[in-house]
């Protein structure tokens, strides 16, 4: 095992949750229209600071949290654990909605949740907000907003909480 | 390697039984949008069969499988080549050779789906056999109970009874099992005709023939078919009686505590063992029990082909898994 | 042709010994110490085995005519040739069934041409086993069959089970019941109890047996006719039959291996493998069987062989007939769950139900000169297990796989004719 390595602080990723919060509204003119959606598990915390931070920079936004589990393209393949049941209380028809996860990776769980996502309705547009990009993308998904670039190898475990980011 | 089936309760065990029902609840949420349907299990194929007619059973299990994606099939034996003489063997190993992931089988013999778990490499569920288990029944059972009492931690201090032709009964074999797994408390309700022989401590917590003294105080009251060709048997003296004793009256309606649910697997025998309008009930979750039996099969369906670990991965799968990594 | 059987334990109703045996053309010429083999003799090295009489099995499913496909006579005869026996009864629940004298004279036929043991037509009680009218006991018996059962089923009316015991006296005939008052039974694939209710199985209720041996222990007592009772399972009917007996009524009664060897809890496969009529029970009945058999209640071990072909038996528990196979697994089962003497297990096998059967003149004889040469030579320690694939039985249906039995059959010799040598049934 590779020790832990604390890469982000507290104070860094409370930064990187202002700033991404400054470019959503910079990015959409304002927040007319733009829903926050946490991916299940690692994205529902950062939805919700980035709303904190939204709502304390302009004015506040829905959030809602979607499980992409049964969308995932490796069912059958290894034990899949659904986090808590999805939970889009509002209209996906024609907002613009930010999909929010901790850490982006192979791309994968981006892909399940915009399959997800459609089964609610039809957005007018989606963008995507990760803390971590860790490289190795397996398929063509590009973050539109993110926290930090961090090189890692893939057998590497990157973990990202309010608490920090850390890797082993 | 075999796959897994659901043939019992016993199959699941307690922990098994909340996955289950854990999992039930992303299907619901999935079963109350516009388009109620996901991926989990394209490219699976569910086959039907069903060798005793139940076109309610059967329609909520083929409802289950389409919203999960999978491809279903369906045999009904009274159209097949039972009548041919075919055995029941050469049946699932034909169907089994098509390519089905799957065998969902509803048989009036006791037994009859473990034997088929026997004979294929698929998944077999239990749909209901004879007097023996009718699992997926026991599970939206738990499953409504859950959610009208949100009592998602389990079942501990719940007090049910269960009343009616237990012996004859698969859902009172498997819901009493389940939900004693859960920690309720289950009396049984029922004269000794409808009772199985011995039965005693390993089937439920205690067994009465007098409605009366516990109906209220029970959390959920659970009533059993009565079918009609069981006073043919001198199993009881006369349908009227038997509403008499064990029928849910008006009188014994106004004896329910408020919060006292009232459960039915149907078809219900209206006049019989419910002589007042469930509608009328404020604790009836008859409707919902049949609501809640997709969400519960699509969850049984995707814990048994969807969740992996037991489904031993082929060697290209296995591949895609290592350079899939970690989640992210 | 002649035969010299050395060195082995002999074990008949008179004692034991060891000795020399020797078989001429159908009898025995010559027992003792250390004979001198003759020009013409075939050794048989018995060192270390037991040489008894052969066995006698009183109830046999040989399927022909009429169910060829599961057993015939001549396949039926081998299994029994390599169980040790030298006599068996074939149950009439043939089609047609044994309740004529053409029929009764086909099966012996066949049974003589097979010339591996004895086979000892059974009569019906009742035309066609319908429990309706009674099948002509004096032309039968006049055509050598000495037991009569409808077996399959018991007679249920009880004023025509009386007639047929008036009927019997005097005819040198034994009238034998399968005990079970069908009202109680219908749709039964298992022992009634805690295992059924929990498989939700429908239930064979002990007092659909032990309510028509009591009826017919009360019948007997009332025409003074013996009766035979077939396949006693649970313990309150070996206490019947031992207060009976107590009351020096003329009956005798049998067991099968699997009633002292198997339990209900079988039933919890649905392997209709176990699915025997009737059921398994439980173990305390199993406890009562074995006692009645160590304490002569139970006077023989009788199979119940009773083979189906595999898709019969591939089938849920209440579609599939019941019946397990016996013959070739009988000794191996008894020597290994009974807590008997051997030679009152031997008893059991031979010459006690030879009697029962009426064949006491020729089988289950003591081993003495100018004796009939019927005898099994058996090592009583071996271990062994059941390999369903080489069963003499053209069936497969043994409970048996996977199970240790002790107590195998090396030889058995038929009318001086070794027609088991070695394990490997011969002719």
């Amino acid at each position: 095992m590779v020790a832990a390595k604390q890469v982000l602080g507290p104070d860094d990723v409370r930064r990187a949750v202002t700033r991404m919060a400054h470019e959503i509204i910079e990015r959409n003119r304002g927040v007319d229209g733009v829903v926050l959606v946490g991916i299940q598990h690692g994205g529902v915390w950062l939805a919700a600071s980035l709303a904190e931070e939204i709502a304390r920079i302009d004015t506040p936004v829905p959030v809602g949290s979607l499980d992409a589990s049964l969308y995932r393209d490796d069912i059958g393949l290894r034990p899949v654990a659904p986090g808590a049941v999805s939970d889009l209380s509002f209209d996906v028809d024609g907002v613009t909605a930010v999909l929010v996860d901790d850490v982006l990776f192979t791309g994968r769980t981006v892909r399940a949740a915009l399959d997800a996502l459609a089964d609610y309705g039809r957005p007018r547009a989606v963008q995507l907000a990760v803390l971590v990009d860790r490289g190795h993308r397996e398929l063509p998904i590009r973050p539109d907003f993110v926290g930090k670039n961090l090189p890692t190898s893939t057998g590497e475990d990157v973990s990202a909480t309010a608490e920090g980011v850390v890797i082993s | 390697m075999s796959a897994r089936s659901l043939l019992t309760i016993d199959d699941l065990g307690s922990s098994g039984i909340m996955r289950v029902l854990d999992l039930a609840d992303h299907m619901a949420e999935v079963n109350r949008r516009p388009n109620p349907k996901v991926p989990a299990l394209r490219g699976k194929t569910v086959c039907n069969v069903f060798f005793e007619d139940s076109t309610r059973t059967r329609l909520s299990f083929e409802t289950a499988a389409k919203r999960l994606s999978a491809d279903t099939m369906t045999f009904a034996a009274s159209q097949s080549s039972i009548n041919k003489g075919e055995s029941l063997r050469d049946t699932i190993e034909t169907i089994a050779a098509m390519g089905v992931d799957a065998f969902v089988v509803r048989h009036k013999s006791s037994g009859a789906p473990q034997l088929i778990a026997g004979w294929t490499q698929a998944s077999v569920i239990n749909a209901g056999d004879g007097w023996h288990a009718h699992p997926t029944q026991a599970l939206l059972d738990a499953y409504t109970v859950r959610t009208a009492l949100s009592r998602t931690g389990g079942f501990d201090g719940l007090r049910m009874a269960i009343v009616g032709d237990v012996k004859h009964s698969r859902v009172a074999r498997s819901t009493v099992q389940a939900f004693r797994m859960l920690g309720a408390h289950v009396t049984v309700v029922a004269p000794r005709t409808l009772l199985p022989p011995d039965v005693g401590d390993r089937f439920a917590d205690a067994v009465t023939d007098r409605l009366d003294d516990l109906i209220g105080d029970v959390d959920v009251l659970y009533l059993l078919r009565m079918q009609h060709e069981r006073m043919h048997e001198a199993l009881v003296p006369s349908l009227r009686e038997y509403t008499t004793r064990f029928g849910l009256t008006p009188r014994r309606a106004a004896m329910l505590g408020p919060q006292t649910l009232v459960m039915h697997p149907g078809p219900m025998n209206r006049g019989v063992e419910i002589a007042v309008d469930p509608a009328e009930l404020p604790g009836a979750v008859i409707t919902q029990q049949v609501t809640n039996g997709i969400a519960v099969r699509m969850a049984v369906l995707f814990d048994l082909l969807g969740s992996g670990g037991p489904i031993a991965p082929t060697t290209d799968a296995a591949t895609d898994v290592t350079t899939e990594g970690p989640t992210e | 042709m002649s035969l010299l059987i050395t060195g082995g334990r002999i074990i008949d109703r008179d004692g034991e010994r060891i000795g020399d045996v020797r078989v001429v053309d159908a009898h025995v010429a010559e027992v003792g110490p250390a004979l001198e083999p003759g020009d013409d003799d075939r050794v048989i090295d018995a060192a270390g085995l037991v040489v008894s009489p052969g066995f006698v099995d009183l109830h046999v499913h040989l399927r022909e005519p009429g169910r060829e496909e599961a057993e015939t006579i001549e396949t039926g005869s081998r299994a029994a040739a390599l169980g040790g026996y030298t006599a068996v009864v074939a149950m009439p629940n043939t089609d047609p069934t044994q309740d004529s004298v053409e029929v009764v004279d086909f099966v012996r036929r066949q049974g003589e041409r097979a010339g591996l043991c004895e086979v000892l037509p059974s009569g019906s009680i009742t035309v066609g086993r319908a429990g309706e009218t009674l099948t002509p006991f004096a032309e039968l018996a006049g055509a050598g069959v000495t037991l009569f059962t409808d077996d399959g089923n018991g007679v249920q009316d009880p004023l025509l089970m009386r007639r047929a015991l008036e009927y019997a006296d005097g005819l040198g005939i034994t009238l034998a019941q399968h005990c079970e008052v069908e009202r109680l039974t219908a749709g039964a694939v298992m022992h009634e109890g805690d295992c059924c209710s929990r498989l939700g199985l429908p239930g064979w209720p002990a007092i659909a047996e032990e309510l028509m041996l009591h009826r017919d222990i009360e019948l007997v007592r009332l025409t003074g006719v013996p009766m035979h009772f077939l396949h006693l399972s649970t313990a309150r009917s070996v206490e019947l039959v031992r207060r009976a007996k107590a009351d020096g009524l003329s009956i005798t009664a049998e067991a099968t291996p699997h009633h002292f060897s198997l339990t209900d809890e079988r039933l919890a496969s649905y392997d209709a493998i176990y699915k025997v009529n009737p059921p398994l029970r439980t173990a305390h009945d199993i406890a009562a069987i074995r006692a009645g058999l160590a304490d002569g209640t139970i006077d023989a071990i009788a199979t119940d062989h009773a083979p189906h072909v595999a898709e019969a038996k591939e089938q849920p528990l209440d579609q599939a007939p019941p019946g397990m196979l016996g013959l070739e697994t009988a000794l191996g089962v008894s020597l290994a769950h009974l807590d008997m003497p051997l030679a009152e297990v031997i008893a059991a096998m031979s010459w006690k139900p030879a009697s029962i059967a009426g064949v006491a003149d020729r089988h289950g004889r003591p081993i003495a000169v100018g004796e009939p040469a019927n005898l099994a030579v058996f090592d009583p320690d071996v271990e062994w297990e059941v390999i369903p694939a080489r069963l003499a039985s053209k069936s497969r249906n043994t409970p048996y796989v996977g199970v240790a039995l002790r107590g195998r059959v090396v030889h058995t010799i038929f009318n001086g004719h070794a027609v088991v040598v070695d394990g490997i049934a011969g002719r």
